[in-house]
């Protein structure tokens, strides 16, 4: 038993903590900001895949880790705008559009995968991947790591005390409201979802510099884990982003009880987290509020008698 | 001729989709340093040109109509269901579970019903959990259902440990008194391909849930509610039971697709078996426009892509199937309705 509780609560044990939750924050992090403008932020799992495989394409190419992760962001981002051309300017239905995205960034990343790598596994290693120590100190003071702690705390500040915070949570609640008042719906939530998309791409940046190369469908849910996340953490960067440590904490219990041989079945605790959020969303622990607009297209056009799919 | 142009406007969409969808492959084609109309040549071969091919294609579609319908049902409720996965996965579990450990004494006659009975229970069960808990909590059952297919996931490998054959991923296989017989024992020529009577199945669940949906009171009661939950209610409905029914039932038909896999294919459960046809169904369903005979259509096309990935397979990665869904889907519910726009603008007012 004691055993176990060095394990637990070791400086390694902590920074695989943090380093299996990069991901889960920047991503939920940004579906918030998404979400909070009225766009469901289904597309995470694509966004944060599309980032992995850009940053490893372009790691490898450049042989600069720097290139890698603006890549990565880069193809988030890319990500979101078809995403937010589908459902923002052909307000096509977000859900379904959501699930195309991610199929598209699965399909695509394979494809090129084994058009550019010859492989539909994994990429080779990438040497411009260098982790270096894997030390709570080494982790903590990682650039990439220091930037997500800022993002969570300026998301946290921006949504509820900057203009464009303002505008976004407006168009979120009402739309309509917002757009008498002179803020234009569409293009403040085409920004929320960029944002939501270019976060979500740098943390899939994050996944494959941390296993040195890209492996097929590496994104693995997590996407979906952090849309859990974000709900779990209300619609507020701060709480999403620590609903994502919460993900990041179970998992990192689950591969040591596996390592450890201690008989405690590691699938118990990883089932945990998404039990929780199951029960959050009943409203059995506090009370899950989305925002008022989410999933609903903003209609400039009153033209509205065309039916629309599905 | 009014008929007529009615048919063309609802087909419209559709050879639009086509043509996106044609033009990606073409340039993901020569992407890949191949010849689009080589590729094309050889994936009708692989497909529609011989009796194996049609056999594997059926093969491919059965199980994308369960999980259509499956997605179908609830979207005419209004609903979102992304859990078919999960559903599945319990379901085809439980018919592995019956079938190996079924009396001997069972004939097929026997057997083969309490097996589906068995994949729907199952299914149903799992889809009945975020239907009651939109019903009963407002619960989004988007969220839910995509929990409920990672809190399945992980309970299968604690259930896996117990109940898998030693150092496998699959279960003892089922009694043969549970095993669908292949079409090929009807059909001779289909020699060599698994397809087997679950697509019959499929068939015929997809005709009862049409008949459900458009001959029925509940059927009616189910459309209502997708239409118009407020207006629905006002008129009596219970939406709460409405919501309940169609998870529930969605659930069961997803669970079904342990006939195919299960009772008509491999005999036994495998783990991850499934290989994410519970998002192909969303697909699915999106290009049968959620009715029945639209999803078994659907599937079809989706079971073609399928196969032809594999026909293919030597020339370009397969892999350029799974982008072409996801354009398809796509360019049905983006383009699409921006096409039939420009026609109705462009179109004469009556």
């Amino acid at each position: 038993m004691s055993a176990m509780l060095a394990t637990f609560v070791s400086f390694a044990f902590l920074a695989a903590v943090v380093r299996i939750s990069v991901p889960y924050v920047l991503a939920a992090v940004g579906g918030s900001w998404s979400e909070r403008s009225g766009v469901i932020a289904l597309a995470l799992e694509g966004m944060l895949l599309a980032g992995a495989f850009a940053a490893t394409v372009a790691a490898y190419a450049s042989g600069s880790q720097t290139i890698g992760f603006l890549a990565g962001a880069g193809a988030g981002a890319l990500c979101a705008a078809i995403y937010g051309l589908l459902v923002l300017r052909f307000s096509a239905d977000q859900i379904v559009c959501g699930v195309a995205i991610n199929l598209l960034a699965d399909g695509a990343t394979r494809f090129f995968l084994k058009t550019g790598f010859g492989s539909s596994s994994n990429s080779p290693r990438v040497a411009a991947f260098h982790s270096g120590d894997a030390g709570l100190y080494a982790t903590l003071t990682h650039p990439l790591v220091l930037a997500t702690i800022v993002t969570v705390v300026l998301s946290e500040l921006a949504l509820s005390r900057t203009p464009f915070g303002l505008r976004v949570r407006a168009v979120g609640e009402h739309p309509e409201a917002a757009a008498s008042l002179g803020v234009r719906p569409l293009g403040v939530r085409l920004k929320a979802v960029l944002l939501s998309g270019a976060l979500a791409g740098l943390g899939g940046a994050w996944l494959a510099a941390d296993q040195h190369q890209f492996v097929a469908g590496m994104s693995n849910g997590r996407g979906y884990i952090a849309l859990a996340a974000l709900i779990l953490g209300n619609w507020r960067p701060g709480r999403a982003a620590l609903a994502g440590l919460l993900f990041g904490l179970a998992e990192a219990i689950e591969i040591t009880l596996q390592a450890s041989g201690l008989g405690v079945p590691g699938w118990a605790v990883q089932m945990l987290p998404y039990v929780l959020t199951l029960v959050t969303l009943a409203g059995f622990i506090g009370r899950a509020r989305p925002p008022q607009a989410l999933g609903r297209p903003f209609l400039p056009d009153p033209i509205s008698d065309i039916q629309k799919t599905p | 001729m009014k008929r007529a142009a009615t048919l063309a406007r609802a087909l419209l969409p559709a050879t639009w989709a086509a043509l996106i969808a044609l033009a990606c492959a073409s340039l993901l084609i020569l992407a890949s340093g191949g010849a689009p109309l080589a590729v094309y040549r050889l994936f009708l071969a692989g497909t529609w040109g011989n009796a194996y091919g049609i056999g594997q294609v059926l093969l491919k579609t059965t199980p994308l109509i369960f999980t259509g319908l499956a997605v179908a049902i609830p979207l005419k409720a209004g609903l979102f269901n992304i859990g078919a996965d999960g559903q599945l996965t319990i379901g085809a579990f439980l018919t592995a579970l019956v079938g190996a450990h079924l009396p001997g004494s069972f004939g097929p006659l026997a057997a083969v019903p309490l097996c589906l009975l068995a994949g729907f229970a199952g299914g149903a069960l799992t889809g009945a959990i975020p239907g009651v808990l939109k019903a009963t909590r407002g619960s989004h059952e988007v969220i839910s259902t995509i929990m409920l297919n990672f809190i399945v996931r992980a309970a299968m490998v604690g259930v896996g440990a117990w109940a898998f054959v030693r150092e496998s991923v699959h279960t003892v296989p089922i009694r043969p008194a549970a095993e669908l017989p292949r079409l090929s024992t009807v059909f001779p020529s289909l020699r060599g391909s698994a397809a087997s009577a679950a697509l019959v199945v499929a068939v015929l669940v997809a005709v009862a849930i049409a008949w459900l949906l458009y001959r029925t009171r509940t059927g009616f009661q189910l459309r209502a509610v997708g239409k118009s939950p407020a207006a629905a209610e006002t008129a009596g409905i219970s939406v709460a039971r409405v919501t309940v029914l169609a998870m529930t039932l969605a659930g069961g038909v997803a669970g079904l697709v342990g006939a195919d896999f299960v009772l008509g294919y491999k005999h036994y459960y495998e783990d991850g078996f499934g290989g994410g046809i519970g998002f192909v169904g969303i697909a699915v369903a999106v290009v049968g426009r959620n009715h029945p005979l639209g999803v078994v259509l659907a599937a079809l096309l989706f079971g073609t892509l399928a196969q032809g990935a594999l026909a293919v397979g030597a020339i370009v990665p397969k892999e350029i199937v799974d982008v072409l869904e996801a354009v398809i889907i796509c360019a049905v519910v983006g383009a699409a309705p921006e096409v039939r726009r420009l026609v109705a603008r462009s179109a004469p007012a009556r």
